[in-house]
């Protein structure tokens, strides 16, 4: 896995929102496959580092490749390779699910028929016909998920991808999201422990700052409670 | 041309879901020409002056559309997705411009009749023609002026004051333009046709503005 060219490679990246910094100087390479855990407290920097690596913030310092392709110069290549779930589902509500994901078909180029398998596979086609404003907190979520897969992505970015979803329901999105995807994937949880459970290489950011970065392993459950407390 | 189209249904099934833009447009403008009925104190205007009544109120009711043209891709993280996908930028500018035109032309479907009923004194038949192609395009004037006011506003925090305050300067233009090139055609005895130099006006107005909206778009949508 060493000698390949990295999914991720981020050197020195450094991102602020006014005076205030959200990352500095964060550094990290990703395998193609692996899954990288990003731990850390609210406002640690996980969600600015997703958005970073999906192309929808600019890093202000360091260097970042994603896929292959430098960042901000390249994004437009490497938009369409990526999948996003973050906080918001990026889903109308007004607009129904199928019609939500149609929408999203549309844009990607990809045939309807990819919207009937997503919508199966997250047990969505009973309730695609109605708006997902009527929907609960957990289906949104699944249709979310739906959207983010739908294109097949070969980067995942899950900001908390379990959030709302019952154990039936997370067991249900593992072959989409898990590691059986076998895409890259990189996502952030509030429970460490299951976070790690899935990941070969945690990043622990505490005030945008490296806390620790390298395999679950070598983690301690003091370390972790340090990061938490 | 393909994102373009998939964004405007998207825009146009919103629209007719919630039905939250032009029946609010709609209602202001007929709610003004009363306002004017009463506050003019006449029974019918005409010429210049029904231009004016005319023109002003169609603009003030599209300033509603515009505060609003962003609203979904704001609350509904629509921004994201659409960057998130492999299209040009562009296609998000065209898209809303086309669905805040359609829009108008709704609005005046309803609004131009409601103003020859309350308002108008002289006949609209022999303008009607004239009136089309002068409102067609104030229209695109104000879709694409609009649609980029709309986009530089959607990320400020008073973005309700700003559309209005950058908006209605610059189309202060387009208003002087379709004002009088409406004037001859709402008079008393009119030829239906509109002055030509104020037509050729409007008309280099919508392309000046399409271009400088085409090369400055994308910036907007930057982090």
């Amino acid at each position: 896995m060493g000698g390949q060219a990295p999914a991720i490679e981020l050197r020195g990246l450094s991102r602020h929102f006014g005076e205030r910094t959200a990352l500095r100087n964060v550094s990290v390479r990703v395998a193609p496959g692996a899954t990288l855990a990003v731990l850390g407290r609210n406002g640690a920097g996980k969600s600015t580092l997703l958005r970073i690596l999906a192309t929808l913030l600019r890093p202000h310092a360091g260097e970042v490749s994603v896929l292959g392709e430098p960042l901000p110069k390249r994004a437009f290549a490497v938009r369409g390779r990526l999948g996003l779930l973050g906080h918001e589902p990026l889903l109308y509500r007004d607009l129904t699910g199928r019609e939500n994901l149609l929408y999203h078909a549309r844009l990607h180029g990809l045939p309807a028929a990819r919207v009937e398998e997503v919508l199966a596979a997250v047990q969505m086609e009973r309730r695609a016909q109605e708006p997902v404003r009527l929907l609960s907190r957990g289906m949104v979520q699944r249709l979310a998920i739906g959207r983010v897969v739908l294109h097949r992505p070969e980067l995942l970015l899950l900001d908390e991808p379990r959030a709302n979803l019952d154990p039936g329901a997370s067991e249900l999105v593992e072959p989409l999201i898990g590691r059986r995807a076998g895409a890259t994937r990189v996502l952030t949880s509030h429970d460490p422990k299951a976070a790690l459970a899935e990941a070969d290489l945690v990043l622990a950011l505490a005030g945008g700052r490296v806390a620790f970065a390298g395999s679950p392993d070598q983690v301690s459950s003091q370390q972790l409670r340090e990061l938490y407390a | 041309m393909r994102t373009v189209v998939t964004l405007l249904r998207k825009d146009l099934l919103l629209e007719l879901r919630a039905l939250e833009t032009v029946p609010a447009m709609i209602l202001f403008s007929i709610v003004t020409f009363v306002i004017f009925h009463f506050a003019l104190n006449r029974e019918a205007i005409d010429g210049q002056l029904a231009a004016g009544v005319l023109t002003a109120t169609l603009l003030f009711a599209s300033m509603l559309a515009i505060n609003r043209l962003f609203v979904a891709e704001r609350e509904q993280g629509g921004f994201d997705a659409f960057l998130l996908a492999p299209v040009e930028r562009s296609a998000l500018l065209v898209a809303k411009a086309a669905a805040l035109c359609l829009f108008l032309v709704v609005l005046e479907l309803i609004a131009v009749p409601a103003f020859d009923v309350l308002l108008l004194g002289p006949a609209l038949g022999p303008a009607l023609l004239g009136l089309i192609a002068v409102l067609a395009l104030a229209d695109v004037a104000l879709a694409v002026i609009g649609t980029l006011v709309s986009a530089i506003a959607v990320h400020a925090r008073a973005r309700e004051v700003i559309g209005p305050v950058i908006g209605l300067p610059l189309l202060i233009p387009a208003l002087i333009a379709t004002a009088r090139a409406l004037g001859p055609l709402l008079a008393a005895h009119t030829t239906g046709t509109p002055p030509s130099r104020w037509i050729a006006f409007l008309g280099l107005y919508d392309l000046v503005f399409a271009l400088l909206a085409y090369a400055v778009f994308d910036f907007l949508l930057e982090d």
